[in-house]
């Protein structure tokens, strides 16, 4: 029901959304709460497990009760707090956990069964039999449990993620938030105030007190306009503040599209992480609901809720209110109904010393010990001192048990709050996040007076510290109302008297786990689920803890609350991710030849972020397999051209850069001659094999080392952690060159005829030798050629810069093209290398050591180099170990697969028989057959043994014969060629 | 023979422009890595400004102007943008030919720090990070150097390979940075 | 978590690579034995107080970065080049 001439709504702006197919009537300013209560919808949800009529119970983002669906379809966005939603045109809202229909719910039936859903009930009924867990209870209870759905579409809504950093950060825009951040932005400094209202004034705006002669309303829009008009000053409405982490960060959560339809680029929610020299916690307080039986029907709110509706949005939630308390505050809510001429039923006060009431009843010292109605709230049985009970007819009835003040983000690093018993709640720990000041309701300072001083005095003190100068503020008068109550929890009786309203939790369950010796308020909760619906127990924690305190015979601060964690609100993980989805996941690499491999058809394959070409598919070939026997025999017979451009490249100079490689490769560079390539093994300091690569010697103190691809990055971190936590006094310089050149190889019988074509000087074996380097020029373009191999073929790497490296790349394939050769992609080179025995990353896995790929020579005995020492323990050498080999099959089953086990041929195919594994696989044409590296226990005295390859995952069973695992040209003639 | 084609790290992805932000790409240029060898400091920056006419920059700045920068790029790195290096810096430092080795983005507009604080975790508000402050930090993923060349505008470097996502990033965020602007 | 770079100032922890304890500066000789290379490689003291830890600053400078700070608070009490505490050391 719309109350004229109230609230803060737009009147002159009406609108109309939809809540389960029926269209609502709004104003611009509502939420969905306040629409729906206006329009007197007062079942919006189904709770948790009895499936019992939910309404709006709160205002704000708390609210355990009126959890809703927005949208359908592959936005849906579930348990969305109607409080918080703000209506639009052509808003979408559901209600939500009832089936088939909101008003006909058949798992209702859930209540009734209600003496045998008590807590910790499917730790108890489900136990047995065991099969029926997997096949009924579980899916039954994943169907009638659970609040919202998501769509199980891909959701195209769009989220941010965003920085921010300043002076003093205020957490809230009531009177205390609002007062700190004028205070802090006259004096200059940057000042970020964020909240979480569509409106900042917080309880101003459900309030009808003054401050300064002014509405409290007008008041709060004055200070905003004055805020807004300071380019210090950054106001961020819609914004919750999340989380206080280490050194001043804070997460905030902004709603920036949930109030408006068709989004476009429009964000749906930014995720900002704020830096803050100093913040400011004003978050208010939470009123807290009284326990008594049946307190959970729709038309039972706070009290502050009816206030806020009713001064606010101009509502009145009901035609007939009636008030429960055991506070002066409640009593407010009185006054302001029957001034907006709303009938108040009466005030029932627990308090004999209650205020009188002007204009409505008040029933001292008595008590609400039931409540009646269908859907909705329709009549209250109290109790008076004497016991006798009377009733009330009743539509709405407003409850407050006191506050609790929203302690939640003091605590937040470790920080335990401090019971106060004069308010009966706790309060924050002074000092539990490092910068941070809490000031007003949320530091158990109740009145507004109280609220504004605090706030200017806290940006006082943070500005102090700053060492930024001011004025002291003036403060506007206010009420500074004393807050009387008196403890009430729970009423005595029989019957369900609710907790938690989003959990399903009342005081029998919380007393049922105090019997049953669940007596810590940790385990309290884990066994009854409350405080672990979405609202996180805002409602319930602190009734709940006082219900197991009376049943345990502790005090409250003896029984201690839970931890209070981040995230303040629920946060959505696309939030949280934002920026991630998509290509926005990784960053990708491309290589300068990537629109040349796509455009001949390669299939691109991600190597880490690169990508590379899988194969490349000729005229007529219909598998990956044809093309990459072409490609093999292509390189074999004439020439290949592959890029290598992914590979880490590092150029290092500096007069002792000969002695810092012999430290971080185990064998010798200081002696490797200018114009000279050698091959390197890094080993960690564990003596594991690191990574391996060629490094080239330029110049007298000038190298360039190649890395793998996969190990680029953690290889230029540990040399430079080797520079410059090991040896800072060598003299060497580093730097990645990866990305400055496109390095293309040059494979095959005819790859020297190919380059002479190109060179602007042509090349001889007497000139560039196997593992020669230097520089060269291509049409007067400065290149850089190595003659390397890892085909095993005689080879050319030929780098360019990078510009170049598309042309040049187009320009290779077509002269190897002509000669009988072309591009090979990454099958080809995996099967060229497997032939020659040359190992990847797939052999030098992270458990493998020098011994163990048959380098140990490698490891110079003339100085010590990282990973030396430990490489030579006991057990990193010797028969034990499985060493690298190579496999071939000689039975009927022909297949090698990767991953395979190894065992003696007449042993069982178990674990305990395990003799080794293989690596890499491929099928060689050039030998025509499958080969495979693998590592085999004291392989290398096994050469000629057949084994077994027992692959169990794909079901393949292969006799091979070990061998060397260089398959090809052994003597390594042809690289020389 | 055909010609060796040079071909720009954003070739065919820029410019774009959303809201009132623009985004370019800065024409290729020579880029030198400049690494004092120990004890060297001085005599590189009396040699860079022999030769260049500018000094060598502080941690977190850039020397020269456009056409002619002296960008600081990490621990004992310089990145120098435009001139040819002089011989006689390599008495001095490692000297490191990078021209191909970053893509060069302007970014350009009111909102820039806007769209920057959507991807880059550090202060780049005007007030903090001024004309010729720079840093190396990271955009989104990435690892980029940043620098103020104007009042709304800034230099961004990015590793070549990674062109088209540093295209993809900045844009996704002038896009949400737009649409807030005009909703 | 916010760390400062002796280099560049005060910066977001995404930025940093961890590593693990600084006691990584102290390499033993190659004959120190066995006792004491496994100390070096292995073994860690897990203190809830004080630690010192070595961080990269991967996405900025390039710089290790020695880390002393509180395991429990999460307090940094200070942070060094890692190159000037070796050169200190040595």
């Amino acid at each position: 029901m719309r109350v004229n001439g109230k609230g803060l709504v737009d009147r002159s702006a009406p609108l109309s959304f939809t809540f389960d197919g029926k269209s609502v009537e709004a104003y611009a300013g509502d939420t969905v709460a306040s629409a729906l209560l206006a329009a007197e919808i007062k079942m919006i949800a189904r709770s948790f497990k009895y499936h019992r009529p939910r309404g709006v119970i709160g205002a704000g983002s708390e609210d355990p009760g009126a959890l809703i669906t927005v949208g359908s379809g592959a936005v849906q966005d579930p348990n969305v707090r109607a409080t918080v939603q703000e209506v639009y045109a052509g808003l979408e809202t559901r209600s939500q956990n009832c089936w088939p229909s909101l008003n006909v719910d058949l798992l209702s039936l859930n209540d009734l069964a209600a003496p045998f859903l008590g807590a910790g009930f499917y730790y108890k009924t489900f136990m047995w039999p065991k099969a029926f867990w997997e096949k009924l209870y579980e899916p039954v209870i994943r169907r009638s449990a659970g609040i919202g759905a998501l769509s199980g579409k891909h959701n195209p809504d769009t989220y941010e993620k965003a920085f921010a950093f300043c002076d003093l950060l205020v957490i809230g825009a009531g009177p205390a938030g609002l007062m700190a951040a004028l205070t802090a932005g006259r004096a200059g400094a940057e000042v970020i105030l964020c909240d979480e209202d569509s409106v900042m004034g917080g309880r101003l705006n459900g309030e009808t007190y003054e401050i300064g002669g002014q509405s409290g309303q007008d008041w709060a829009a004055r200070a905003v306009a004055e805020l807004s008009a300071m380019d210090n000053v950054r106001l961020m409405t819609r914004t919750t503040v999340t989380g206080a982490y280490d050194q001043g960060t804070y997460g905030a959560l902004e709603r920036v599209g949930h109030h408006l339809g068709g989004l476009g680029d429009t964000p749906l929610e930014c995720f900002w992480r704020i830096v803050a020299k100093r913040s400011i916690l004003a978050a208010g307080a939470i009123e807290r609901p009284v326990a008594f039986r049946n307190n959970d029907r729709p038309g039972i709110m706070t009290a502050s809720a009816v206030r806020t509706y009713l001064n606010r949005y101009g509502v009145a939630p009901g035609k007939k209110v009636t008030i429960f308390a055991n506070n002066d505050d409640a009593h407010r809510t009185a006054r302001d109904l029957v001034a907006a001429g709303v009938h108040v039923a009466g005030v029932i006060d627990t308090r004999q010393d209650a205020p009188d009431g002007e204009g409505y009843e008040v029933y001292k010292g008595a008590e609400v010990c039931n409540s009646e109605g269908r859907k909705a709230l329709e009549a209250v049985t109290f109790r008076y001192p004497d016991g006798r009970e009377d009733k009330l007819q009743t539509d709405c009835l407003a409850m407050s048990g006191g506050w609790n003040p929203s302690v939640h983000m003091t605590c937040h690093m470790n920080g335990r709050p401090t019971w106060n018993e004069d308010i009966l709640s706790f309060v924050p720990t002074d000092g539990t996040v490092p910068g941070m000041v809490t000031a007003g309701a949320c530091n158990g300072a109740f009145s507004t007076h109280a609220a504004l001083a605090q706030g200017a005095a806290g940006a006082e003190a943070a500005l102090g510290d700053l060492g930024i100068k001011m004025t002291k503020a003036d403060l506007p008068e206010a009420e500074d109302a004393p807050y009387r109550l008196k403890p009430l929890w729970a009423v005595a009786g029989k019957g369900r008297a609710w907790l938690d309203f989003q959990n399903d939790v009342t005081v029998k369950d919380v007393k049922l786990a105090a019997a049953e010796n669940f007596r810590s308020v940790e385990h309290m909760k884990r066994y009854t689920t409350q405080g672990m619906a979405p609202d996180q127990g805002k409602n319930s924690n602190v009734a709940a803890l006082a219900v197991l305190a009376d049943a345990t015979g502790r005090g409250i601060p003896e029984t201690g609350t839970t931890t209070f964690r981040p995230p303040y609100v629920p946060v959505s993980i696309a939030a949280l991710g934002a920026g991630a989805q998509g290509d926005g996941f990784a960053p990708q690499r491309f290589t300068t030849s990537h629109k040349a491999s796509v455009d001949a058809g390669a299939p691109m394959i991600e190597a880490g972020l690169w990508y590379r070409p899988s194969y490349f598919p000729a005229p007529g070939e219909r598998t990956w397999r044809q093309s990459c026997d072409r490609e093999v025999n292509m390189v074999r017979n004439a020439v290949g051209i592959c890029d290598v451009s992914t590979l880490g490249k590092i150029d290092l100079q500096g007069p002792d850069v000969g002695e810092f490689l012999d430290f971080v490769y185990t064998n010798m560079f200081s002696t490797l001659k200018v114009g000279k390539t050698r091959y390197g093994l890094m080993l960690r300091e564990d003596g594991t094999v690191m990574d391996d690569g060629t490094t080239a010697r330029l110049g007298e103190n000038h190298f360039v080392m190649t890395t793998t691809t996969a190990a680029a990055g953690p290889v230029m971190r540990h040399l430079e952690y080797v520079h410059q936590c090991l040896r800072p006094d060598l003299d060497v310089s580093m730097i990645s060159v990866t990305e400055q050149w496109a390095q293309f190889a040059v494979a095959g019988p005819k790859s020297r005829e190919l380059l002479n074509g190109l060179l602007d000087v042509e090349i001889d074996d007497a000139s560039w030798p196997f593992m020669a380097c230097g520089e060269v020029t291509l049409q007067g373009i400065k290149g850089r050629l190595f003659r390397i191999s890892f085909s095993g073929e005689h080879a050319y790497e030929v780098a360019v810069p990078s510009r170049y490296g598309d042309s040049l790349f187009r320009l290779l394939v077509a002269r190897a093209e002509a000669m009988g050769g072309g591009a090979y992609g990454m099958e080809a080179l995996n099967v060229l290398r497997i032939e020659k025995g040359h190992i990847t990353h797939a052999e030098i896995h992270g458990r493998t050591n020098a011994f163990d790929i048959g380098f140990a020579r490698m490891v110079s005995a003339k100085k010590d180099c990282i990973g030396k020492t430990m490489s030579e323990r006991p057990g990193l050498v010797g028969e034990e170990r499985a060493q690298l080999v190579g496999l071939k099959p000689v039975g009927v089953v022909q297949q090698i697969t990767a991953g395979a086990h190894l065992f003696n041929a007449d042993d069982d195919p178990v674990r305990e028989n395990e003799q080794g594994y293989t690596t890499s696989v491929g099928f060689s044409p050039t030998l025509e057959s499958y080969l495979g590296l693998a590592f085999l226990r004291n392989g290398r005295a096994r050469h000629g043994e057949e084994i077994k390859m027992v692959d169990h995952l794909r079901g393949i069973t292969t006799r091979c014969v070990v061998c060397d695992p260089v398959f090809f040209d052994p003597e390594g003639g042809r690289v020389r060629g | 023979m055909a010609d060796l084609i040079a071909k720009s790290p954003c070739a065919g992805l820029l410019p774009v422009t959303h809201g009132t932000t623009s985004l370019s790409e800065v024409e290729m240029t020579t880029l030198t890595s400049v690494a004092p060898y120990k004890g060297q400091e001085t005599g590189l920056s009396d040699a860079l400004k022999a030769a260049h006419g500018m000094a060598l920059p502080d941690i977190n700045r850039a020397t020269g102007k456009e056409g002619a920068r002296a960008v600081w790029f990490g621990q004992g790195q310089v990145m120098l943008i435009g001139p040819s290096p002089a011989s006689s810096l390599a008495d001095h430092a490692a000297v490191t030919d990078q021209s191909d080795a970053w893509a060069l983005v302007r970014l350009e507009g009111e909102a820039a720090e806007d769209v920057l604080a959507r991807l880059v975790p550090v202060d780049l508000r005007r007030a903090q990070f001024k004309r010729g402050h720079t840093v190396r930090s990271q955009l989104q993923h990435m690892m980029v150097s940043i620098t103020r060349t104007g009042d709304n505008a800034f230099l961004i470097m990015a590793f070549r390979s990674m062109a088209k996502t540093l295209v993809h990033d900045l844009e996704t965020a002038m896009r949400g940075v737009a649409a807030r602007g005009s909703a | 978590m916010r760390i400062t770079c002796p280099l560049c100032g005060e910066r977001d922890r995404r930025e940093f690579y961890y590593v693990g304890d600084a006691v990584a500066l102290e390499r033993p000789d190659p004959d120190a034995g066995d006792v004491v290379w496994d100390d070096y490689v292995h073994n860690r003291d897990n203190p809830a107080g004080v630690t010192r830890d070595l961080w990269y600053h991967e996405s900025g400078c390039a710089a290790w970065v020695v880390i002393t700070r509180n395991t429990v608070t999460h307090e940094i009490l200070s942070t060094e080049l890692a190159s000037k505490v070796k050169e200190a050391q040595s």
